[in-house]
């Protein structure tokens, strides 16, 4: 059994059949990438699986617990946590309190009503929060405005503000999508780096196959909403259903 | 029977207005991504379009009447309007009377110019600012202008009069079979009426038959799109705001015999109208327009004794109350597009 | 000290000598001279500055923290001056059980409007609060006469109940014995200082009120409001709930709104449904952003601001105007008058309406950043000096690695 269980799930928007019949595991403690060309029905697939969306059929299971139904923020509680294709954090706030903000949802859940503490006196989470620029080498710019840095520093800091919640799975919509040669190398390294010193459940919806075959234990080719082969990144690659869908299309 | 035909067209005139302006504020909204609280300012001064024609009408000097004394037998003075002694008593006279309607003539080219200035001196530069912003700075240009329009007018009601021929009332009732005194319906309201339908009818033509509205309602759809082609979409937006602006002026003209002007009208029917938008759907014409009239007669049912003394006060909030629930249940309202001001 | 910081107990404690020490600071002229009409020691100005300040507070938590524009707020306003004088009605003149109420109602009230309400975002919640409010103040003047007394406005009569009212019970508001209306007088030379009871009453409770919004700042329950201005989705997907947290933040500013209410109603005994009117939801936005939504002490100002500048412009006349530029030549003179005389007395609004459009325009954070910016530009003028001298003392800032 895997963390998460993706049972027969389908989801057609109108005449179009976006997802067909999906079926995924992911287990415990891997980095599982699902790639695809444009139109696959990836995004759609993560959607379901966050909340924003709810499939025609199947089922969503988390830890055994069904995910369907749920809002975005319950599924957050569940312990799902996600890295989104453009950045999305704060920007009027400083990098720190970006960072606290999901140190308190962690703590606090949902909602609660603290208006009479003041943050600076809750010792435990400023030094966890601290604790998290400091891993992903941000310590130094805590105090900044978080919309006036750089795109590469916004998804460091949304990184940052997803690993600090201990997510038991990450989500990531193509974490390089639009980036420089040097920054997607960073991002891989990062991720890495992640997956190296945290026990971390990871699913990349990628494009690019460089980031792909750097990171992933096992690959879902999703092709027209339907998932064409699912294996490790050595036996995708030469794969030639793989090639004729994906790689011959991209290459050619 | 009659009594629900007679509660219909009570509400044709107020939905008319409501309509109108609801109108002019969804083509600023949908072409300019700007939500104009001054546009019921816009309407006010439309209406006081009127009142400066008919008062420069009635610019009169004195004049010794030899044929009439006061009552200690001197010949008595009075007041003769110059367009009288120019054109004669006869059409210097029709003239005052129309003064309504001629105002029209007067209300047009002020109006595309102050929606001209106002769209170049200001507007333009919030296309990019929050929509909070943008409900805050026409917020206080509508209190300036109104501001203005008190210092010149006073705050007091000023009577307009609609030309003889409207005066009267027309009886619905024997049109169609019902006694006589049933349905009155007065000339004017129904002149308002057609004339509305007029304006509509027009800004749809405009819109659906010209290449200039083509380009426009694209850019309601897509703006993007439409500035990638190249097309110069300010200047046509400046122009549809200039349009915008001419309709709420017209609306007010001819509005004026039914309600006397006054500086506060514009943000009395504002409030209304931007509760009209919203039911009607944000940014779409179609919905306005329905949405004016449908509430515009809700509002003179819920007026009706039968109705009030059922539910006492409906007449006070209908229209709020279906905004309430047309919002919680259609959050797009009636005819609204999806992602328009949604985030 | 309070659970705040070295910085933010000074900053209190300024608030508090500036709150306290009112009645003289806004007296600045002697009473001969001929600018004393520009001294706000009035009680009654005072009053105002002091309940308008709390209203601005309570809708800065609402739209300074969490950007959400409510354009009905008077209607808590409303609520809260009805509530006041009903318990006058019923119990008596002293203030403290109808503003307990006051608050208690006003915040039922803004449960209900704002837990509807906030189902819609942006513009539409703007509208559905609008809606609201006008619908309040519609049924206020008309079916709920019996509780409103419509046009004529809430007041106490003779033979009103008023269970509470002893033989010597003052029969003007009042707390445990102290009335609002009266005032201590000090004469210093030709200045005229006036303390009045009413106003350090309401002082103290703004003071509180300050206290409480500065506490709700530094939370962490301010930093998600904060959190849910700049970005919902990711408040969501950060398994945070925004909407209860917008519905405190709502029914805060609402019971902040039916104090403020009942405050107005504790130092006059009357309560009109022309309080809950839009044009009144919009000046407490004009305060708001006048003096800086978002930060601390610009809604104060603001307040302060517009209800000084109201009541010192609608004072000047021509007569006054007369009396300023007498020095000049007549034509001048007269030109001069005719100038300013469309801004002032009854103008005022005008004036109000351009500064409102001028702040939008240029300065969208308020009067507060205004200060800042002179001040930034002040302190860089000052460090400008030897810094050319010695550049050494400005070493570049780490130069931007981009990853």
């Amino acid at each position: 059994m895997g963390i998460l269980e993706v049972k027969g799930v389908n989801k057609r928007f109108g005449g179009l059949q976006a997802l067909g019949d999906v079926n995924l595991s992911v287990a415990e403690n891997t980095v599982h990438a699902i790639i695809g060309p444009n139109g696959a029905g990836k995004s759609t697939l993560l959607n379901c699986l966050v909340g924003k969306l709810i499939p025609d059929t199947g089922s969503v299971m988390f830890d055994g617990q069904s995910v369907l139904g749920r809002k975005p923020h319950e599924i957050n509680q569940m312990g799902i946590s996600r890295v989104f294709q453009t950045p999305e954090i704060f920007g009027d706030l400083t990098v720190m309190e970006n960072v606290l903000i999901p140190c308190f949802a962690r703590r606090d859940g949902a909602f609660r009503m603290r208006a009479f503490e003041t943050v600076a006196h809750e010792k435990d989470i400023v030094e966890k929060a601290l604790q998290m620029l400091e891993d992903v080498n941000m310590a130094d710019k805590k105090d900044m405005h978080a919309a006036s840095m750089s795109r590469g520093d916004k998804r460091r800091l949304e990184m940052a503000m997803c690993l600090v919640q201990e997510p038991r799975l990450l989500l990531l919509d193509e974490p390089t999508a639009g980036m420089a040669r040097a920054d997607t190398n960073n991002t891989i390294d990062l991720l890495r780096e992640i997956k190296e010193k945290r026990d971390i459940t990871m699913a990349i919806i990628e494009h690019d196959m460089h980031v792909v075959f750097s990171l992933a234990d096992r690959i879902t080719v999703l092709a027209q909403g339907t998932p064409l082969v699912e294996d490790v990144p050595e036996k995708i690659k030469g794969h030639p259903k793989v090639q004729e869908a994906y790689l011959g299309q991209a290459h050619g | 029977m009659d009594a629900i035909l007679l509660q219909i067209l009570n509400g044709l005139d107020k939905g008319s207005a409501y309509a109108l302006i609801a109108l002019g504020l969804t083509l600023i909204f949908g072409t300019l991504g700007v939500v104009n609280f001054a546009h019921g300012a816009l309407f006010m001064i439309g209406a006081f379009c009127a009142v400066v024609m008919q008062r420069l009408l009635n610019l009169s000097y004195e004049v010794v009447d030899p044929t009439r004394t006061d009552f200690l037998g001197n010949p008595l003075k009075v007041q003769m309007p110059y367009v009288e002694s120019w054109f004669g008593t006869e059409f210097g006279g029709g003239l005052i009377e129309w003064s309504v309607p001629l105002s029209i003539l007067l209300a047009i080219p002020v109006m595309v110019g102050l929606g001209f200035a106002m769209e170049r001196g200001l507007i333009k530069h919030f296309y990019k600012r929050p929509h909070a912003d943008q409900i805050l700075v026409t917020f206080g240009l509508a209190i300036v202008l109104q501001e203005i329009i008190k210092y010149f007018f006073g705050a007091n009601p000023i009577p307009t009069t609609s030309p003889d021929l409207f005066s009267g009332s027309f009886d619905f009732g024997v049109l169609l079979g019902f006694d006589p005194n049933t349905i009155i319906y007065p000339y004017w309201r129904m002149v308002y009426f057609l004339f509305a339908l007029i304006i509509i009818g027009g800004v749809f033509s405009f819109l659906q038959f010209t290449t200039f509205g083509m380009v426009v309602r694209a850019g309601m759809a897509d703006r993007e799109t439409v500035g990638l082609l190249g097309i110069n979409i300010d200047r046509r937006f400046t122009i549809m705001f200039g349009l915008a602006a001419a309709v709420a002026g017209l609306a007010g003209v001819m509005y004026a015999p039914i309600l006397s002007p006054n500086y506060h009208m514009g943000m009395d029917f504002l409030v209304l109208s931007f509760v009209v938008v919203v039911v009607g759907g944000m940014g779409s014409l179609p919905g306005a327009v329905l949405a004016g009239f449908l509430l515009g007669i809700l509002q003179s049912f819920a007026s009706m004794n039968e109705v009030k003394s059922i539910i006492p006060g409906i007449d006070q909030v209908i229209i709020y109350l279906i905004a309430i629930i047309i919002l919680l249940t259609r959050p797009r309202g009636l005819m609204g597009r999806k992602g328009v001001m949604e985030d | 000290m309070l659970g705040l910081s070295a910085k933010d107990t000074r900053f209190l404690l300024i608030v508090v000598f500036l709150t306290l020490a009112t009645p003289f600071l806004l007296q600045p002229f002697p009473e001969t001279s001929s600018l004393a009409q520009f001294n706000a020691g009035y009680p009654d100005l005072m009053q105002k500055f002091a309940i308008f300040g709390i209203f601005a507070i309570g809708f800065n938590i609402l739209f300074g923290l969490t950007g959400y524009l409510s354009f009905g707020h008077a209607a808590f306003l409303g609520v809260g001056s009805y509530t006041v004088v009903w318990m006058y009605k019923l119990l008596g003149y002293n203030v403290l059980p109808g503003l307990v109420l006051a608050i208690i109602i006003s915040a039922l009230f803004a449960l209900v409007i704002g837990f509807i309400s906030l189902r819609r975002s942006g513009i539409y919640f703007s509208i559905l609060t609008l809606a609201f409010a006008q619908m309040s103040y519609n049924l206020a003047y008309s079916v709920l006469t019996p509780i409103t007394n419509g046009e004529t406005g809430l007041q106490v009569y003779l033979n009103d109940p008023q269970i509470l009212m002893g033989e010597n019970s003052p029969t003007s508001p009042h707390l445990f014995g102290i009335v609002m209306r009266d005032s201590t007088q000090i004469q210093m030379g030709d200045w005229l200082f006036t303390m009045n009871n009413g106003y350090y009453f309401c002082a103290v409770i703004a003071i509180i009120a300050f206290y409480i919004s500065l506490r709700i700042f530094r939370s962490p329950f301010g930093m998600m409001l904060r959190a849910i201005k700049t970005n919902q989705t990711r408040m969501n997907y950060t398994g945070l709930n925004s909407r209860p947290y917008t519905l405190a933040a709502f029914v805060i500013s609402g019971m902040y709104a039916g104090l403020a209410g009942g405050l107005l109603a504790a130092m006059d005994p009357l309560a009109g449904a022309e309080r809950m009117q839009w044009t009144a939801s919009g000046e407490v936005v004009l305060m708001t952003i006048l003096g800086g939504a978002g930060t601390l002490m610009g809604p104060v100002l603001g307040a302060g601001f517009i209800k000084y500048c109201e009541n010192i412009f609608s004072k000047i006349n021509d007569g006054v105007l007369h009396g300023w530029f007498a020095f000049m030549p007549d034509g001048i003179e007269d030109l001069i008058v005719a100038m300013i005389h469309p801004f002032v007395g009854k103008g005022w609004h005008l004036t109000l309406g351009i500064l409102f459009m001028l702040v939008v325009i240029f300065l969208p954070g308020g009067l507060v950043e205004g200060g800042q910016r002179v001040a930034r530009l002040f302190r860089r003028n000052k460090k400008a000096g030897p810094g050319d001298k010695d550049p050494e003392h400005h070493p570049k800032q780490a130069p931007h690695v981009a990853e």
